[in-house]
């Protein structure tokens, strides 16, 4: 990697402080997607700003309508927490399947979603639960944050601090993995409850993850598989490489999402 | 201390060193006053070089030189040799461009090396290497064979015409074509042997040194072969005489082949080393192994089986098209031709053969040896090839295997393809795989996953391979340019304990708990005795390394010899001290004694006699207790088996489950059965990984898509079923231990039992063949097109 300045900081206000200050700085929380990056020679930030000094900025709360998550807490904690499991099973278990022990270990979930890798699964939790993000200066609805591939609606000196899941009725997520690098080729997350039937796909659109609206529909009025029978997923907006094609992509789209839904009933 | 000879399951001595972080791998290796080296590499895959300017390189912070191409030819360095000439269909040799260690005029894969910085610090030389300016004249790339072999494809070698590397065939083409004339059917296959990226645990690395003092060059490098790349470095490229050159490879992460070969690297750190008066040290990023280590397989091939009406084999044609990458790595010429057309009679009484290889340069990076090297191909494609002649015969896949196979009263067996295999019982791993795989009860099981809406299938390969190599007056008719011999030195210590030297070298295969096994049981004494010394040409006397399958069969063997060749002289001693003739001194259990009484000596007192030689028979017989051998093979060794394999495919995504296993192998007399099952599982893993998960891809251009973990799908564990390996043996008929290989059959067996079971779980779709790898895609595709095609009628 390239040289870089470090920065600790012990609050949030002084993070974007530091942020605010220098447009070539990075944010850096779990580190498990910058940290290659910046092995690799891809990124050259002038300064590193880890969030790993700000004490209040990881921890779980379970309210009786929502599951606040904030921004450092890291997947393994998610996974394994009761609270969690006990009000999103949906949340706890895609939290388990993320990466392997290593990185859910030092993977956060406001470093995830603020990368917005195509291939990332909380974005399609956080989407399809219609989630809201906390963010240094505002709250911001998960249908406006997500604006394309690796893109956000924060803006360069806001950072994540927490994500507001509204408990469903049912949810689950499906995961079809990339063989090689075990990221969601295909990801589908659905929901139904207080935000409405959700579907959310990730691993599959060229611009990120997206809702699926024929299957919302479909499932709104009747929740079971069998409803997605013969939904399709237009192709065009859809990935392309050697482990899959665009066709095999939405085939897979479809059959994630009926095992979503039979697993969530 | 339990049972520790041979047939003794004993737990590798290397493990505790290995699982406990205490190994001393090339990287571990610090020298003082080190310099670091870091190698820019080629982004194109065939570009003229017009010129390089490395002055803003030269005068970053840290760095101590930067050499290209240019500064090694003008030192007249040599090019990497090719340790292999095959010979042309007229006898003429194969093409043998010259192969800079630093590119000269121009690139010819992506990852091929134009120049290197040596630096106080990696991160300084990596930082330097950006600001070399390097003034590229793309050129159009032949990235695959079937490019590389069009008319007016762009030229990999300028003045290799065609691409085309050598023409070569072997067999008797008119027999076959006789017999095809009277074919009651012919079976006919056309497939792709997928191209492999080796990925050893450890990458490569290697550290010179040079000592201005005596002139003497030292070299650590992660080699399976420390000697041969002395040989090689040293006698061709650096020109550095074997006596002021030491190389040592310490413990290596795992080679699978890959490590055979000389590399640029190695001669780059030793040169510079002298050069700069400095030790240089270089270690391989995982993105450099990926562009840099020689990749395996990748063949085209076009393959037809003759039979009569009772199923029997009549012939064999085979056409094949093998890719040797950019240039001739050290072996690369011989693996798809003396280690893959000779074994295509298979355990099969095929009575004629013809096969035409052409090998094709491509602007890949070089294709070479990886586990089973040649042998896994000409399995694949028989195997392939036998279960479609069964279709076409409307035979069970079982019994025209039984129709076929050698017989075991048949050995010697000659067959037409220039081997002859010493022993074997086909029938035997046969009955005792369809047994433990319960293939009987398979319909069972396959209309039980389809009440749970899964796909079962089963698949079966009886496959052979030639290990042990190899016999040197032979491979050298064959265009070897080195003896495949091996070399043992064994000292007996003063006080007993012994020390092996062995020219072999382990870097996974436990070597240093079955050779000591095998030594301790030979002089009747405790393992805890025998110490087993590799990998260090300051060491060891001499040896050709590990590959192929080769280091208990020949390297084994020469410890044997040098044995005998201690207890010989030992009993001379024993008389002596016994005032008996030797010939009536027998040796049994660490005792030398006089036969029929109970005055004995232990090696123990022997040796001190030999050491401390007031009493002995001076006159005759030399102080000391120390003998070396070279053991050179009399043949091939022929491990065979049979591997079963079971799937479940999901209809709805394609995926392949591997749920059931099995290997009976014949892998001659074991020494340590929980070694041997280790090294058949691993092999298992990777046929595994060939036959559903890895491949090399390159795009038009050349490019490596598949160039990192992101996109090369090794095998994990939770890929792979829980692998059940059995064994029966016959002998080895032609070396003293009986022994034959076990290091790649699991490599060689599997892939078309995987590959024959994803085939029979989708023979309702009319699919007779699938190339590997057996992706989710590609099923899925052939489910889509096969409910089409049913649809339709």
């Amino acid at each position: 990697m390239y040289d870089f300045a470090y920065h600790r900081p012990a609050t949030v206000a002084e993070a974007v402080k530091l942020l605010a200050a220098d447009p070539e700085a990075k944010v850096i929380s779990g580190g498990m997607s910058l940290i290659p990056v910046l092995k690799q020679r891809l990124a050259r930030p002038s300064a590193l700003i880890d969030l790993g000094g700000i004490p209040d900025l990881a921890g779980i709360s379970v309210g009786a309508t929502s599951v606040t998550i904030k921004g450092r807490t890291t997947h393994a904690a998610v996974a394994a927490s009761p609270e969690v499991k006990r009000a999103i099973p949906a949340l706890a278990d895609l939290a388990s399947h993320i990466g392997d022990p290593q990185v859910r270990n030092r993977g956060t979930i406001g470093g995830s979603i603020a990368n917005h890798d195509p291939t990332a699964d909380y974005p399609a939790a956080v989407l399809g639960l219609g989630a809201t993000v906390h963010t240094s200066k505002r709250r911001i609805a998960a249908d406006d944050f997500f604006t394309g591939l690796f893109s956000t609606a924060l803006e360069p000196d806001e950072i994540v601090t927490a994500v507001e899941f509204p408990i469903p009725e049912k949810a689950a997520y499906m995961k079809f993995p990339n063989p090689a690098s075990r990221y969601a080729m295909v990801g589908v997350f659905v929901a139904k409850g207080p935000m409405g039937v959700r579907v959310a796909v990730t691993g599959a659109g060229a611009h990120g993850v997206f809702r699926h609206a024929a299957m919302e529909e479909a499932l709104a009025k009747s929740w079971s598989p069998e409803a997605l029978e013969g939904i399709t997923t237009p192709a065009e907006d859809l990935n392309n490489d050697i482990h899959a094609s665009r066709e095999y992509r939405a085939h897979l789209v479809g059959v994630m999402a009926k095992r979503a839904v039979a697993k969530a009933s | 201390m339990g049972f520790e000879g041979i047939g003794a399951s004993v737990r590798r001595r290397e493990d505790l060193r290995f699982l406990s972080g205490r190994g001393t791998y090339t990287d571990d290796i610090n020298r003082p006053n080190q310099a670091y080296a870091v190698i820019l590499r080629s982004p194109h895959a065939h570009a003229r070089i017009r010129g390089i300017d490395t002055s803003r390189a030269r005068s970053a912070p840290g760095v101590i030189a930067v050499f290209t191409g240019a500064d090694m030819a003008a030192e007249k360095i040599g090019g990497l040799p090719c340790g292999w000439q095959v010979k042309n269909k007229d006898g003429t040799p194969m093409a043998e461009p010259p192969h800079p260690v630093l590119a000269v005029g121009k690139v010819r894969h992506v990852g091929d090396p134009v120049a290197v910085v040596i630096a106080e610090s990696k991160a300084q030389a990596r930082d330097a290497a950006e600001r070399i300016a390097v003034d590229w004249e793309v050129l159009p790339a032949a990235a695959t064979m079937e490019a590389a072999l069009k008319p007016g494809a762009p030229l990999v070698h300028d003045d290799v015409p065609g691409n085309l590397c050598y023409d070569w065939h072997l067999g008797d083409k008119a027999a076959v074509e006789a017999a095809f004339a009277k074919a009651h059917k012919i079976a006919r296959l056309e497939l792709t042997n997928n191209r492999l990226i080796p990925n050893a645990m450890e990458p490569r690395c290697a550290v010179g040194e040079y000592d201005p003092a005596t002139g003497d060059y030292t070299l650590w490098t992660t080699s399976q072969n420390p000697h041969v790349i002395r040989l090689l470095m040293g006698a061709f490229v650096l020109n550095i005489p074997e006596h002021k050159l030491r190389v040592v490879a310490p413990d290596v992460g795992g080679g699978f082949g890959s490590k055979i070969y000389h590399y640029a690297e190695e001669a780059i750190v030793t040169w510079a080393a002298g050069k700069l008066k400095r030790p240089v040290k270089w270690t391989a990023d995982r993105t450099e192994s990926f562009m840099s280590d020689a990749h395996g397989r990748d063949h085209v091939t076009k393959a037809e089986l003759a039979l009569d009406d009772q199923g029997r084999f009549l012939a064999l044609r085979v056409r094949t098209l093998a890719n040797m990458g950019a240039y001739l790595s050290t072996f690369a010429p011989c693996v798809p031709t003396y280690l893959y057309a000779t074994l295509l009679a298979g355990v099969y009484t095929t009575p004629a053969i013809y096969a035409e290889v052409k090998a094709v340069f491509t602007n890949t990076v070089p294709v070479d040896a990886y586990r089973g090297a040649g042998r896994p191909e000409a399995t694949f494609l028989l195997e392939r090839l036998v279960d479609i002649a069964a279709l076409e015969m409307g035979m069970d896949r079982v019994e025209i295997r039984r129709r076929n196979f050698i017989p075991k009263d048949a050995f010697p067996y000659q067959t037409p393809v220039a081997l002859q295999y010493d022993s074997g019982d086909y029938h035997r791993t046969l009955d005792e795989a369809l047994e433990a795989s319960a293939w009987a009860t398979f319909e069972q099981r396959r209309a039980e996953a389809a009440r749970r809406g899964k796909l079962r299938g089963i698949g079966i390969s009886t496959y052979i391979e030639a290990c042990g190599i190899a016999p040197s007056a032979v491979v050298g008719s064959l265009g070897a340019r080195a003896g495949l011999y091996e070399v043992a030195n064994i000292r007996v210590n003063p006080t007993g304990s012994i020390t092996v030297f062995t020219g072999t070298h382990s870097h996974g295969q436990g070597h240093e708990t079955t050779f000591a096994q095998l030594v301790a049981d030979r002089f009747g004494v405790p393992m805890s005795q025998v110490e087993i010394v590799h990998g260090d040409t300051a060491k060891v006397p001499f040896g050709m390394g590990t590959y192929g399958s080769r280091s208990l069969a020949v390297g084994g063997s020469a410890i044997v010899k040098a044995a005998d060749k201690i207890i010989a002289k030992a009993k001379r001693i024993a008389a002596h001290l016994l005032e008996a003739s030797v010939d009536d001194i027998e040796f049994k259990d660490g005792m030398f004694r006089v036969a029929g009484t109970d005055r004995a000596k232990a090696l123990a007192e022997i040796s001190l006699a030999a050491y401390v030689p007031h009493n002995y028979p001076i006159e005759e017989l030399e102080p000391g207790l120390e003998e070396t051998a070279f053991y050179d093979p009399k043949n091939f060794t022929f491990p065979a088996g049979c591997h079963i394999c079971e799937v479940e495919i999901d209809p709805e995504t394609g995926e392949v489950e591997v749920v059931n296993f099995t290997a009976v192998d014949d892998v001659g007399r074991v020494i340590n059965p929980m070694i041997v099952e280790g090294q058949v599982q691993g092999g298992v893993a990777q046929g595994i990984g060939q036959a559903l998960l890895e491949t090399c891809v390159y795009d038009e251009a050349g490019q490596l898509v598949s160039g990192s973990m992101m996109d090369y799908t090794l095998p994990r564990a939770d890929d792979l079923p829980d692998i059940r390996v059995g064994t029966a043996v016959t002998m080895c008929t032609h070396n003293p231990l009986g022994v034959k290989g076990c290091g790649e059959v699991g490599a060689i067996g599997a892939p078309p039992a995987v590959i024959g079971a994803v085939v029979d779980a989708l023979r309702d779709y009319g699919v007779r063949h699938i190339d590997m790898p057996a992706t989710p895609q590609k099923i899925w595709r052939i489910i889509q097109a096969g409910r089409q095609r049913l649809a339709a009628e």
